[in-house]
């Protein structure tokens, strides 16, 4: 009837879990109860977890890559001590088998529900706002695809509390990953948490394709496109292509364990080399898909605070493209080790290296718009010359593991750990924070604290080069990633630097979150409200609306006339929300709230943690489930409203009176 | 299955967009490609790993083959009809059109199921080599996309049943289902003579 | 090959990382062999090379941020500069030059240091053949010209090359001894080769670089680097030993232990390599010795070495 659940899947003898659930359990029944005290469920529903609207979508993206950066820090910051504890015969207090559930889950957790989610909501809240639109493409299908999103997620952390997480490393290789070595439903958990949640993330980037190709605005050709919004385009189209790919290695796995067949054992014919391959053809491309986003940001962020255009905008469009289409030709570079020919590894070697081309194209062309401008050392600038710093280091080291004659002493070594935390913190995290505090005010309407922003980013560099420069020096003394305990004296000191870096990192974590608080609380002081809607003297057409924008984010579709449509307007005296007096609003046609998203997430969950278990007839329900509510969704004649005109045009005079009564002071 | 039920955008109504789901359907389908090109390549790794079993060679059968060949290839054609009718507002034709593609595609379904039982009788189930895993794999992926087509047409047949004209709506999820069903036809060419062709000669 | 520049450059180098590494004794700088002395100087090279661009953009960045902020008043403001094909120019064409560098020793270094190809002593010194499995979670050492094998343990005199032929009867593995140079991946059904050599007497860690399972931290070999007498009092120590290998003793070996102290087996089954590699092809083992013009099977020829009937 349970399938393979029973009672003994609950891990209550080990403290750290159980105490961690005590601590999950408490904070969860607090925020439920207080949801229950202030009388906020009917608020939730209606104006969060049904919504529709991008915005608001985009909020609960970037909510749940908080949750996940929390989680994925404390593993972490798990993992560190145990290094620093485990050394010359102690155990340290994680034993194998849980240290290997830590770091796989760190891993996925980071890449999958941290980044990827970080970046979907930057791309709901920003794209459809820079070009023009009233919402994305299909705005039913975001909804449901933050909900697998968010499923996927969960599903992650109830293996802390029911069975076990993966062993097997964030990319679960076989045949380890395999049911001969790996029997538990650590694995399992693994494959259907990232399946679920890249169905999600597929569907995000067909619709950001379309928004991107069919809904700009009247006038907004490509070569007018934000710089922010043609690197989601780029992102968009790396998902589509990659991400059926990781659907395919995953299901194969999943037959392997569920059916056993044969793709990736030893025995049976099947082939491991197989497996690395096609899960690299979607890993390499997946860290372009984030990286390239981070310098959409850096391309928004640096022209706003040097009063100046962005230089080479035409540059910096090629340099995209080509680094979409260079990061298909080198997934080989993560396994030179496995005994390819010379020449194949010099192609894939030297394949990798040409993308640093255009990527250090791209620092330049940052350096250049600071040149002859005025820097405003915003707490944005901050993450933005810090990335800078920190980017570049990152990329040389890119470099040298991409030499196969390096690669073949630095492979799985720390020194490729500190690489990849190098460009995915000091790139990926810093871009995406410098976004949050960049548009923060133009989601909330009021701005971020900047002294706690400031402090955070101090503790986050320097955390960074204490955590990871360790790594770099351990890596070339001989130090393979995921060990669980060691015994070489000359490693000791410096894992314990590493230590101390990520409690400063911690450090930078708290900051962020005071930041939160305090910008929260002191929301309606008057120098924190974002009252004129351009608070940075934005470029472009996000920040012609009023913050936080109108629901249907523009009343009259803006005519683009240039490059940096915005400011084009402001410098021409162009009113780009047309408003004026006598302006003839019309009504506007907008998508209608639904449960269906929602409701197809909780039958995912039902689906996949069945699947898990073994749970036949459960699984059987959930995906019944699915297509009911699919079905049901498609015989929907309710799926739209029109806001009326009246109610159109009283929002925009209020908006328009508040402008007026700001340029008065 | 679930692209069928986007709406219109915000926006549409003014600046004259078209409708974006057709065409978000149709690169969804790409994506889709994706995911069936993967398999193809999987399957060209394994086709020779047949760890002591059968290979294609003795398991495959022509005649049923060319059968469910010739049931998917006219259940296009058919359908082909069916839009052409609903071009022209014609209900009833068009229901009678999707009730004989859904016949159709349903003796494909029923013909590969009953090949599928066959092998495993013989011995020759997904397990017993990674070439049959792959074979397995594939071939039953596209099987899958048939049957979600069978269950998209009856979706379509009961909600068509009863209305007098066909709405916008309902005339794009006409013509996503018809991409679909063709884009399936063009999928199992390959299959038809990646796998079972050229493993048999 | 290289040239006098490149020789320089990679003294210089080495002197800077000697100094970084200072009192570090171990590990990729500190290579006692020929393999690891020229990845050593192939990444001291190649930092370098890129060391004269990332300096100077770091430099540059932060210059550029603090020379222009907005207090500076007296700093030139272009509110509309966005373009100069003399700078575009520029930065596209250093990143070019510099990459067009490090391509070229990237492919003359992925040639000579192929993993699979002899290394030039072989020249004039017979190379030692060992063949090595990974298990779950330790290592075996099969020397089949000598009829021995041990766990754990290698050893090789010193100034002789060693020819890995490398497979897995477990999970994929990498097999490395940081102080000697490349690693190469151990996967079951499969063989993968690797040439290395020890110029110094001296005990050198070995490892599994690929994440194995539970008993991963402690899949840990020693590697003994010894001269010529010792290394033969050390094989007929071996062949002294009252263990054999055959399948009843691998099949105990066989089973998942951690911390395996080390074994020696005075006598191996001559076919024990073999039959380890061809289990998981229908018993087809791939020939995996020299071919005719000197140079080893290689490349992709390892992807393809499964069963092809």
């Amino acid at each position: 009837m349970l399938g393979k659940l029973s009672l003994s899947a609950i891990p209550i003898h080990v403290p750290i879990l159980v105490g961690t659930f005590a601590g999950v359990a408490v904070v969860g029944l607090a925020v439920l109860g207080l949801i229950t005290y202030f009388g906020k469920w009917g608020y939730l529903w209606k104006e969060w977890f049904t919504s529709v609207d991008h915005k608001r979508l985009a909020v609960m993206y970037i909510v749940l890559a908080l949750v996940a950066l929390f989680r994925g820090f404390a593993d972490a910051i798990m993992m560190r001590s145990q290094q620093a504890l485990a050394f010359n015969g102690s155990p340290g207090y994680l034993p194998p088998e849980h240290y290997d559930q830590i770091f796989s889950a760190h891993g996925t957790i980071m890449i999958f529900f941290l980044a990827m989610a970080f970046m979907t909501g930057l791309f709901n809240f920003i794209v459809p706002l820079q070009i023009g639109a009233r919402d994305v493409a299909f705005p039913f299908l975001n909804n449901l695809s933050f909900w697998m999103t968010a499923v996927g997620f969960i599903l992650v952390n109830v293996s802390l509390f029911i069975g076990e997480f993966s062993q097997c490393g964030w990319l679960a290789y076989p045949p380890l990953s395999e049911k001969q070595f790996s029997p538990g439903v650590g694995v399992d958990y693994y494959i259907l948490a990232l399946q679920i949640a890249g169905v999600g993330t597929l569907l995000t980037g067909v619709n950001f394709f379309v928004t991107i190709v069919k809904m700009r605005a009247p006038g907004m050709s490509w070569m007018r496109l934000p710089v922010f919004t043609w690197t989601a385009f780029c992102s968009s189209i790396l998902i589509m292509v990659s991400f059926p790919v990781l659907t395919v290695a995953l299901a194969l796995l999943g037959l392997d364990r569920y059916l056993g067949m044969h793709f990736f054992t030893n025995d049976g014919g099947g082939n491991q080399m197989l497996y690395l391959n096609l899960i690299w053809a979607w890993g390499h491309p997946e860290v372009y898909i984030l990286i390239l986003p981070a310098f959409g940001v850096f391309s928004e962020v640096v022209p706003a605070f040097s009063g100046k255009p962005l230089f080479g905008y035409a540059t910096m469009v090629y340099a995209t493209c080509s680094i979409m289409i260079l990061s298909f030709l080198v997934w080989v570079h993560h396994f030179f080790t496995m005994g390819a020919g010379p020449d194949v590894n010099a192609f894939f070697g030297i394949a990798t290296m040409v993308i640093s081309i255009p990527t250090g194209v791209k620092l330049f062309n940052w350096m250049f718009t600071m040149y002859k401008g005025r820097v405003q050392f915003h707490a944005c600038m901050y993450w933005a010359v810090g990335f800078m710093v920190v980017f570049t280091i990152g990329g040389m080291t890119g470099v040298m593991l991409a030499i196969p004659g390096a690669d073949f002493v630095l492979h799985n070594s720390l020194f490729l750990i500190a690489h990849f935390h190098n460009v995915i913190i000091g790139g990926v995290y810093f871009g995406y924070i410098c976004g949050m505090n960049f548009w923060f005010p133009k989601v909330m309407g009021f701005k971020l604290n900047e002294s706690w922003g400031i402090a955070a980013f101090w503790f986050w560099f320097f955390g960074f080069f204490f955590a990871f420069t360790p790594l770099y020096v351990v890596g070339f003394m001989g130090m393979t990633r995921r060990l669980n305990h060691y015994d070489n004296p000359n490693w000791y000191p410096w894992i314990l630097v590493a230590m101390f870096g990520a409690v400063l990192v911690l450090l930078g974590i708290v900051c962020q979150l005071t930041q939160l608080y305090v910008s929260i609380r002191d929301r309606n002081l008057p120098e924190n409200r974002d009252l004129t809607g351009d608070l940075w003297n934005g470029r472009t057409l996000e920040w012609s609306t009023s913050s936080p924008p109108p629901v249907y984010n523009f009343a009259i579709v803006p005519h683009v006339h240039e490059l940096d449509a915005y400011m084009h307007d402001k410098e021409h005296g162009i009113n780009t929300r047309g408003a004026g007096e006598g302006v003839q609003y019309a009504p506007i046609h907008m998508p209608r709230n639904t449960a269906a998203g929602l409701s197809a997430g909780i039958f995912a969950f039902v689906l996949g943690f069945a699947a898990i278990w073994y749970i036949w007839w459960l699984a059987v329900i959930g995906l019944v489930g699915i297509i009911a509510t699919v079905i049901i969704r498609s015989a929907d004649k309710d799926i739209d409203y029109y806001i009326p005109a009246e109610e159109v045009a009283r929002t925009e005079q209020e908006y328009s009176r508040q402008l007026m009564a700001q340029a008065a002071e | 299955m679930a692209h069928d039920t986007t709406i219109q955008t915000a926006g549409h109504d003014e600046h004259h967009h078209e409708s974006p789901v057709v065409f978000g359907f149709w690169v969804y389908l790409m994506t889709d490609c994706i995911i069936f090109g993967t398999l193809f390549a999987t399957f060209a790794v394994l086709r020779n790993q047949f760890n002591g079993g059968p290979n294609g060679h003795q398991l495959f059968e022509i005649g049923g083959l060319a059968l469910e060949t010739a049931l998917l290839l006219i259940s296009s054609i058919t359908y082909g009809f069916g839009m052409i009718a609903a071009h022209k507002n014609e209900i009833n034709k068009v229901i009678v059109w999707l009730g004989i593609t859904f016949l159709l595609g349903l003796g494909f379904v029923g013909l590969e199921v009953k090949e599928f039982i066959g092998l495993i009788h013989e011995g020759a189930g997904p397990d017993r080599s990674a070439f049959l895993s792959a074979f397995f794999t594939l071939v039953s992926t596209h099987g899958l996309h048939v049957s979600f087509g069978l269950l998209w047409i009856l979706t379509l047949m009961v909600q068509l049943a009863g209305t007098k004209t066909i709405p916008e709506r309902m005339m794009s999820k006409l013509t996503c289902l018809s991409l679909f069903w063709h884009f399936l036809d063009i999928v199992w060419i390959c299959v038809f003579t990646y796998v079972y062709l050229a493993s048999m000669i | 090959m290289k040239n006098k520049l490149l020789a320089r450059m990679a003294r210089l180098g080495g002197l800077s990382s000697a100094l970084l590494l200072a009192g570090c004794d171990a590990g990729v700088f500190d290579p006692k062999g020929p393999v690891g002395e020229e990845i050593k100087s192939l990444i001291v090279t190649s930092s370098i090379a890129m060391l004269i661009v990332v300096v100077p953009t770091i430099l540059l960045s932060v210059l550029f941020a603090w020379h222009y902020r907005q207090s500076n008043t007296s700093a030139e403001y272009l509110p509309k500069w966005c373009h100069s094909n003399k700078i575009e120019v520029v930065i596209w064409g250093i990143p070019v030059l510099i990459i067009i560098f490090l391509a070229t020793i990237t492919y003359k270094t992925c040639h000579s240091l192929d993993p699979y190809r002899p290394l030039e002593a072989q020249a004039t010194t017979k190379p030692v053949e060992v063949e090595v499995v990974a298990l779950d979670w330790k290592w075996l050492f099969i020397y089949p010209e000598e009829g021995i094998a041990t766990v754990n343990q290698l050893a090789m005199p010193v100034n002789t090359p060693v020819h890995f032929v490398i497979t897995s009867d477990s999970v994929m593995n990498s097999f490395f001894i940081p102080r000697l140079g490349s690693m190469i991946y151990a996967m079951a059904g499969m063989q993968t080769q690797l040439h290395l050599m020890a110029s110094e007497p001296g005990q050198y860690q070995g490892l599994s670089a690929n994440f194995s399972g539970e008993g991963f931290s402690d899949m840990k070999f020693v590697a003994l680097a010894m001269n010529a007498e010792e290394y033969r009092d050390w094989v007929e120590k071996v062949k002294a030993s009252s263990d054999q290998l055959n399948k009843e003793t691998y099949e105990q070996l066989l089973k998942p232990s951690v911390k395996n102290p080390y074994a020696f087996y005075a006598h191996v089954e001559p076919d024990m390599f073999d039959s380890i590699v061809g289990k998981y092809n229908n018993g087809m083992v791939m020939h995996k010795k020299v071919a005719p013009d000197g140079r080893m099977e290689s490349a992709m020829s390892g992807m393809n070495m499964k069963e092809q009937d």
